[in-house]
C-alpha cells in the first residue's frame, strides 16, 4: 500500500470511471448526461399492460424478436396518468422511446404538443401501414388537425356480457339457444334485464359503480353519445352539454338502478365480478378487456360458467353505439434518432400489428384489417361477435385533459356514480356535470 | 433557569473565543469560504437557482411538454390558483395531515426514549427498534401497508376481525385512508424524534439524577421534575422540524393512497405534481408552489417571532431578579 499515495490512487480511480464510461457509449448512465437516447437494445419500447394483456405483448416482443433478429427493450410502466406523465416528459426533453403504447383518446394533447413523428409517411407506407388497412373509426381518431400521428393495435369497447344459462331460462335467446333475441330501444333491453332478473333473483344487471369512475363514465357516454355529440368541443375550451340528452340519459341509468330495482345501485367491481362470476345476474356491463377474467371460471355448483358477450343494442338513440378506446402505437419525436433505429421501429410496429391475433385473446378487436378478417381472429369467440363495436366506435371529446385514466374520467364518472347511486336527481347531475367542466375547460390549455 | 442550563455551555464557549481572538483572521475567513464552497454550489444550483426559475416561470403559461417559457400571462396564475377550490382542499389536507400527526410524533417518541432511556440492559436493542424504520425507504414501507390494509386479506384487517371489530375501509374511504396513512408515518418516522430525544436525554448529566435521588426523589419524581423540563428545548426543536415535515407530506399519500379516493387526501404537493407534471401547467404549478412557500415561510417567521419574544421576556425577567 505504501507505494500508491493518495493522488494516484484518485487519478487511477477517475481514470478507471472515465474510461468505464466512455467503452459504454450507448449506457443510460453516460446518455443521460450527453442528452442522448440510450441504445440499450435495437428498439426500446414502453407500454403499460399488466396481468394478461401484458403476458400477450411479451409473447407478441418475443415472436418479432425471433423473427427478425433484432432485439427489443420492452418497458412495463404503471398504467393511467403515472405512464403518460413520463411518455409526455421523456419526449419533451428529448429522451424517448423509440415506439411507445398510447391510449387513442391520449393522443390529442401528444400530438398537439408536437411530441410525435407524424405515420402518414412514405416510410410507414413502405412497410404496408396505410389508411385503407384499419378500422375507419380508429384510424379516424389516430388523426390529429390533418396528419395521422398513431399506429392504431385495437378496439376495445365497452360491451355487454351475458350468463348463456339465464338467458335461456330467461327465454331472450334465439332459437339456437344461445344468441340474445334482436333488441331494439331502451323498452326492449328493460324487458330482457326484466326477463334476466326473473330468472336470475335479487338482480337482472350489474355494473361496477361505487370508486369505479372509469366504468361509470364509459357506461354513461355510449348511452348519451346516442342522443347528442360531444360533452366539450374547440378543444375542449367549450361546453356543450346537451341539457335534455344528458337529463334523458340520466334518467334512464337511474331508473336501473332505482325505481325499477334491476340492478344494484351500490357496487365495487368486486360486487360485479362475484356475481356475474357466481351466476346470480344475468347481465354484466363492462369493458371487453374483461373476458379473460370470466374464462374458466366454475358457478358454485361445480359447472364452468357458460357466458357471452355482445355489443350494446340502440338505447335511447336510433342506432347502436359502442363507448371505445383503442391501444395505438406512436413513434416519440427524437432529433437525435438515427435512421436505422427509426426503421427498426417501424418494423416493430409492422410486426405487432401482424401478430395482433395474440393480442385479441385479451379480448381486443384487432386494428389491423388483415388481422381482423383473418381465421385466426374470427375463430376466437366471443372476440369476434362485437367487431361491429369497432365500427360504431365514440371515444373521449377531444381535449387536452380528456382520456383514459384522466383527471376530467374521474370527476365525469363521480358526478355519474352519485346519480346511479340515488344520492343526485338527473337534473342535479347535469348542473353539477355543467360545473365540473367549466373548471375544466375554463383553465389555461398547455398547447 | 432551567432552560438555560442545558445551552449554557455552548454558548460560554462562543463568547469566549470571539472574545479572544476578536474577528477570525483574514486567512482563516477564506478558508471558511473555501470550505463552504461545495455546499454554496449545490445550495445555488439546486435551491435558489430552482426557486428563481420557478418565480419567473410562475409569471409564464410554461408547459412541461413544449419548450421556452411560452406566452406571459402576468399574474394570472397566481390569481386562478387563489381561486381555485382544489388547491385549497389540498392545502387543507396537508394541514390536516400535520394536525394528525404532530400530536402523536412528538409526544409518543419522548414517552418511548424516556422509557428506553429507564431501561437497564438491552437498552441498545429498543433504540434500534425503534429507529430502524426510519431508513425503510418509503415505497417499501408503502407498499407493505398496503398488504397489511388490504380488504379481506390484510394482516390490519384480519387483526380488526380478531378483536371482533370491522376494519374501516382502509384504502377506499375518506377517514379509513386517513387513519391508514397516519399509523403508516407514525410506525415509520418515529424513530426520527426518537433518536433526537434520545440524544438530549444523555446530554442531561448524571450528576443532576444523582443529586436528586439524594434529596429523595422518586423515578417518577426525576422524570417530571428533571428529564422533562430539560428536554424543553429539544422538544421545541422537534415540534418545529415534524410541523414543517408533515406539512410537506408527500411520499406515503401519493404512493399507498394516490391522494385518493377521490382526492380526499390529496396533499398540496401532490396537487402541485398532479398540475404540473400530469397536466402538463408547469406556470400554473409553479404559481402554487409559490404560494405555499410564502405560506410555509409565514408558519417559520412566525414561530421563531413567538420564541424570540419568549426569549427576551425569559431575559427580561432574569435582569430584573
Amino acid at each position: 500500500m505504501a507505494g500508491l499515495s493518495r493522488r494516484s490512487f484518485l487519478a487511477a480511480a477517475g481514470g478507471l470511471t472515465l474510461a468505464g464510461g466512455l467503452s459504454a457509449c450507448g449506457s443510460p448512465v453516460v446518455t443521460s448526461f450527453t442528452g442522448g437516447q440510450p441504445a440499450t437494445a435495437d428498439v426500446i419500447f414502453w407500454h403499460l399492460f399488466g396481468g394478461g394483456d401484458g403476458a400477450n405483448m411479451a409473447t407478441m416482443v418475443q415472436q418479432f424478436q425471433k423473427r427478425t433478429g433484432l432485439s427489443v427493450e420492452a418497458t412495463l410502466l404503471s398504467w393511467g396518468n403515472p405512464y403518460y406523465t413520463k411518455l409526455a416528459l421523456s419526449a419533451s426533453s428529448g429522451r424517448p422511446p423509440d415506439v411507445a403504447i398510447s391510449h387513442l383518446s391520449r393522443l390529442p394533447l401528444l400530438a398537439e404538443a408536437a411530441l410525435l413523428e407524424p405515420v402518414d409517411t412514405r416510410r410507414f407506407e413502405s412497410v404496408g401501414i396505410t389508411q385503407d388497412k384499419f378500422t375507419p373509426a380508429a384510424w379516424k381518431k389516430a388523426t390529429v388537425g390533418d396528419r395521422v400521428y398513431a399506429v392504431p393495435l385495437d378496439t376495445h369497447p365497452f360491451v355487454l356480457f351475458y350468463n348463456v344459462a339465464l338467458a335461456k331460462k330467461a327465454g331472450i335467446v334465439t332459437s339456437n339457444g344461445r344468441d340474445l333475441q334482436p333488441m331494439k330501444g331502451k323498452d326492449d333491453f328493460i324487458a330482457a334485464i326484466k326477463a334476466m332478473k326473473d330468472a336470475g333473483g335479487q338482480y337482472g344487471a350489474v355494473c361496477s359503480i361505487t370508486a369505479d369512475p372509469s366504468t361509470c363514465w364509459r357506461l354513461f357516454s355510449m348511452v348519451y353519445a346516442g342522443l347528442a355529440g360531444p360533452i366539450v368541443s374547440d378543444g375542449g375550451t367549450r361546453v356543450t352539454i346537451d341539457r335534455g340528452a344528458m337529463e334523458e340519459t340520466f334518467a334512464f341509468l337511474q331508473s336501473l338502478t332505482g325505481k325499477l330495482g334491476l340492478m344494484p345501485s351500490s357496487s365495487t367491481s368486486t360486487t360485479a365480478s362475484t356475481l356475474f362470476s357466481q351466476g346470480k345476474v344475468g347481465f354484466l356491463f363492462d369493458g371487453e378487456w374483461q373476458i379473460p377474467t370470466y374464462r374458466g371460471v366454475k358457478l358454485p355448483g361445480g359447472k364452468a360458467l357458460d357466458f357471452n358477450v355482445v355489443p350494446f343494442p340502440a338505447l335511447l338513440g336510433p342506432k347502436p353505439v359502442a363507448y371505445a378506446d383503442s391501444h395505438s402505437l406512436v413513434v416519440p419525436k427524437s432529433t437525435a434518432r438515427p435512421a436505422q433505429r427509426e426503421t427498426d421501429a417501424i418494423r416493430f410496429i409492422k410486426g405487432l400489428l401482424d401478430e395482433s391475433a395474440i393480442w385479441a385473446g385479451g379480448g381486443h378487436i384487432p386494428a389491423w384489417l388483415p388481422v381482423q378478417t383473418s381465421r385466426a381472429f374470427l375463430k376466437q369467440k366471443p372476440q369476434s361477435n362485437y367487431i361491429q363495436a369497432a365500427f360504431h366506435a365514440i371515444y373521449d371529446p377531444v381535449a387536452w385533459y380528456t382520456g383514459a385514466g384522466s383527471d376530467f374520467q374521474t370527476a365525469m364518472g363521480s358526478v355519474i356514480s352519485s346519480v346511479l347511486s340515488g344520492h343526485t336527481t338527473p337534473k342535479g347531475g347535469v348542473d353539477a356535470m355543467y360545473t365540473s367542466l367549466k373548471g375544466f375547460s375554463t383553465a389555461r390549455p398547455p398547447v | 433557569m432551567t432552560t438555560s442550563a442545558l445551552a449554557a455551555p455552548a454558548t460560554g464557549a462562543g463568547t469566549e473565543l470571539r472574545a479572544a481572538g476578536g474577528r477570525a483572521p483574514k486567512g482563516e475567513n477564506r478558508a471558511g469560504w473555501l470550505f463552504a464552497t461545495p455546499f454554496l454550489v449545490l445550495y445555488v444550483l439546486f435551491l435558489i437557482g430552482p426557486v428563481l426559475i420557478g418565480i419567473v416561470i410562475s409569471l409564464f403559461n410554461t408547459t412541461t411538454v413544449t419548450s421556452g417559457l411560452g406566452s406571459w400571462v402576468g399574474f394570472s396564475n397566481y390569481a386562478d390558483v387563489l381561486s381555485s377550490g382544489d388547491f385549497w382542499a389540498s392545502m387543507w389536507h396537508s394541514v390536516l395531515f400535520t394536525l394528525l400527526t404532530t400530536p402523536l410524533l412528538v409526544l409518543l417518541p419522548l414517552l418511548f426514549a424516556v422509557l428506553a432511556s429507564r431501561m437497564i440492559r438491552h437498552q441498545w436493542f429498543f433504540r434500534l427498534a425503534f429507529f430502524a424504520p426510519y431508513v425503510v425507504p418509503s415505497s417499501a414501507v408503502c407498499l407493505i401497508f398496503a398488504f397489511m390494509y388490504t380488504p379481506q386479506t390484510g394482516l390490519v384487517t384480519n387483526v380488526f376481525g380478531w378483536l371482533g371489530l370491522t376494519a374501516p375501509n382502509f384504502l377506499g374511504s375518506t377517514s379509513g385512508a386517513w387513519f391508514a396513512v397516519v399509523l403508516l408515518t407514525l410506525w415509520w418516522t418515529f424513530g426520527f424524534n426518537f433518536i433526537l430525544y434520545t440524544a438530549a436525554i444523555q446530554d442531561i448529566s448524571e450528576e443532576v439524577y444523582e443529586a436528586a435521588s439524594i434529596d429523595g426523589a422518586g423515578p417518577w419524581q426525576q422524570i417530571r421534575s428533571i428529564t422533562v423540563p430539560l428536554l424543553r428545548p429539544t422538544m421545541s426543536l422537534v415540534l418545529i422540524l415534524q410541523v414543517l415535515a408533515s406539512l410537506k407530506v408527500f411520499d406515503q399519500i401519493y404512493i399507498l393512497l394516490a391522494g385518493g379516493p377521490n382526492y380526499s387526501t390529496r396533499p398540496v404537493i401532490e396537487y402541485i405534481y398532479d398540475t404540473g407534471f400530469t397536466s402538463y401547467r408547469g406556470g400554473y404549478a409553479a404559481a402554487a408552489t409559490m404560494v405555499y412557500f410564502v405560506i410555509l415561510v409565514a408558519v417559520s417567521a412566525g414561530w421563531i417571532l413567538v420564541r424570540n419574544r419568549r426569549a427576551a421576556a425569559a431575559a427580561r425577567g432574569e435582569t430584573s431578579r
